[in-house]
């Protein structure tokens, strides 16, 4: 057994920098490799792309990351786990095993983990007792079923492990959790039991602080911002994880950021609730158990952490059309550029009134004044300019095109010293609505295949 | 009595679940979490976030890392792709909490 193994992230989001995952294969010695690509919603934007083109509907930058770094990880005997696979894992193995062959690499396994995707037997699943009401507003399936585009469960580290067992060089996944891409490799290499809660605990936690890419290592950090070294050069975090479940964070040297107490805080805090149930598919980690200490710059120790057993449910993500939305916005200059702003949005508002449209909501901010902290933030007249920023929600298409059409009118017909109407009216956006839900864990399988180049 | 700004003794970070967002606070050492953990009542901050959280505001307390996490539900607008916010998932109440002045 290894007396260690270094995980590093590639991406904490579909769309982070494209730089990230070669650098951290070329910049120093890393056994693994893990790419997070999906956020709650990225599933359904996916599931539309396939629905387009059966042979789309993964992360597509995944294969210019991988064509630049199969040479790399080759070489270097560096494994590559990865939830880009998104709604076609299959199709995205397809990509790279072509990209494989053009580079001469031949007698690379690569693993598909796909059976997380849900959508075609529900009907089937909610008569074995899936349940699938909203988790969080209680509200029942059969509100939205009709409208589902996506719906997938959210898989955890046992297929990825499975991979690895079967001797996948890079595991290519559909929707399984951000974390279990980090902690599989512990389990797989220090042959961690499914039982040992405070481990796989630990392993969680480790993939928490890895799952957003830079935001543990520097970047998005609200502590003392600016005594962030280059930020330009981020480098992106790594877990040195060891065989009694200790993890020190940190990253290649001569990148920029830092990995702190502080930074690695701030990541531990990123979108938790209750700190003593952080529930995973394998176990449930104790946030409030986790101890850190920085060992030298750029390194903290993660200790002492405690987990509970696993529940017998597995979380399901799935999205529902629910309506239009469009944004639009007009900036308005000194002087009086809050007043022009208000009066701006009060003859927006008649105008769309006496058109008899209808909607949902209507929002409007003021970005420069109050947009983001609304009444905490101080009003001030002076300010040199404000963008008036109206948002409109309806389930009528028509409705929220009218409005669309009525905010460039507003430049000639309106208060003065008016700007930034580029790029045409704005467009109507679908909504896509999350529907979170739980589901026994025995009612769906994944499925592990092996293909080799 | 003396008047200490909350964003010179803590840092954190903000974020969405759903229509709630989670607001961490964390301070720089003990004698921070002390102050946050004797004023940052789940009162105080369901006042403080008036006009901007519409429902119930719960904390947890971790003391391993000197942090509070806040759920304030109810605040998103919707949350997710329904908001109209420009701030849709809450990334920047974290800053808005450390806004607030305490008397210490």
């Amino acid at each position: 057994m290894k007396d260690k193994i270094r995980i590093a992230s590639g991406s904490g989001f579909w769309g982070d920098l494209q730089s990230i995952p070669l650098q951290q294969v070329t910049k120093g010695q890393i056994d693994y490799l893990m790419m997070d690509f999906l956020a709650e919603v990225t599933m359904s934007i996916m599931q539309k792309q396939r629905k387009r083109n059966p042979a789309a509907g993964y992360a597509k930058d995944l294969i210019q990351i991988m064509k630049e770094i199969l040479p790399h990880i080759a070489e270097k005997n560096i494994k590559v786990i990865t939830n880009g696979g998104g709604a076609n894992p299959m199709g995205c193995v397809e990509e790279i095993v072509k990209c494989a062959h053009k580079q001469g690499i031949k007698g690379l396994k690569i693993a598909v983990v796909s059976g997380d995707d849900i959508l075609d037997s529900l009907d089937d699943l909610l008569k074995r007792g899936a349940g699938l009401d909203n988790m969080e507003s209680g509200q029942k399936i059969t509100d939205v079923k009709d409208r589902l585009i996506s719906a997938n469960v959210y898989f955890g580290a046992r297929p990825i492990v499975e991979a690895l067992k079967k001797g996948a060089q890079i595991v290519i996944t559909g929707r399984t959790t951000d974390t279990s891409l980090t902690y599989a490799p512990m389990i797989h290499e220090f042959k961690w039991s499914w039982d040992d809660w405070d481990k796989l605990a630990a392993g969680t936690i480790a993939g928490h602080i890895l799952e957003c890419g830079g935001q543990a290592s520097g970047g998005n950090f609200l502590g003392d911002w600016k005594s962030v070294p280059d930020l330009a050069h981020i480098g992106f975090p790594i877990a040195e994880a060891y065989p009694n479940g200790e993890i020190v964070i940190t990253k290649h040297a001569d990148t920029g950021g830092m990995v702190s107490v502080d930074t690695v805080s701030e990541q531990l805090m990123y979108e938790i609730g209750d700190p003593t149930n952080y529930i995973t598919p394998e176990c449930v980690a104790d946030f409030t158990s986790i101890k850190l200490e920085q060992l030298e710059k750029d390194r903290v120790k993660v200790f002492g952490i405690k987990g509970k057993p696993a529940t017998d449910l597995y979380k399901v993500s799935m999205a529902y059309n629910d309506g239009y939305t469009a944004i639009g916005s007009l900036t308005y200059s000194w002087p009086d550029a809050l007043e022009k702003a208000k009066k701006a949005d009060e003859i927006l508002r008649t105008r769309l009134s006496d058109l008899g449209l209808k909607f949902d909501e209507i929002r409007t901010e003021f970005l420069g004044v109050n947009a983001c902290h609304g009444p905490l933030a101080s009003e001030q007249n002076e300010v040199n300019e404000v963008v008036l920023r109206v948002g409109v929600r309806s389930g009528n298409h028509h409705d929220i095109e009218e409005f669309s059409k009525e905010i460039a009118p507003l430049i000639l017909t309106g208060p003065p010293s008016v700007t930034g109407f580029a790029g045409g009216r704005p467009k109507a956006n679908e909504v896509i609505a999350y529907w979170p839900a739980l589901m026994p864990k025995k009612l769906v399988h994944p499925k592990v295949e092996i293909i080799t180049t | 009595m003396s008047k200490i700004k909350l964003i010179d003794i803590a840092h954190g970070r903000s974020g969405d679940k759903g229509d709630a967002a989670n607001v961490g606070i964390v301070a720089y050492d003990d004698k921070g979490y002390e102050i946050i953990k004797k004023h940052l009542t789940t009162e105080r901050v369901k006042n403080h976030f008036e006009g901007i959280c519409f429902g119930d505001v719960e904390r947890f307390e971790m003391p391993n890392i000197r942090a509070l996490n806040f759920l304030l539900h109810n605040t998103l607008g919707g949350g997710g792709t329904v908001s109209l916010k420009h701030d849709a998932q809450g990334k920047t109440l974290a800053a808005a909490l450390l806004r607030m002045e305490i008397e210490v």
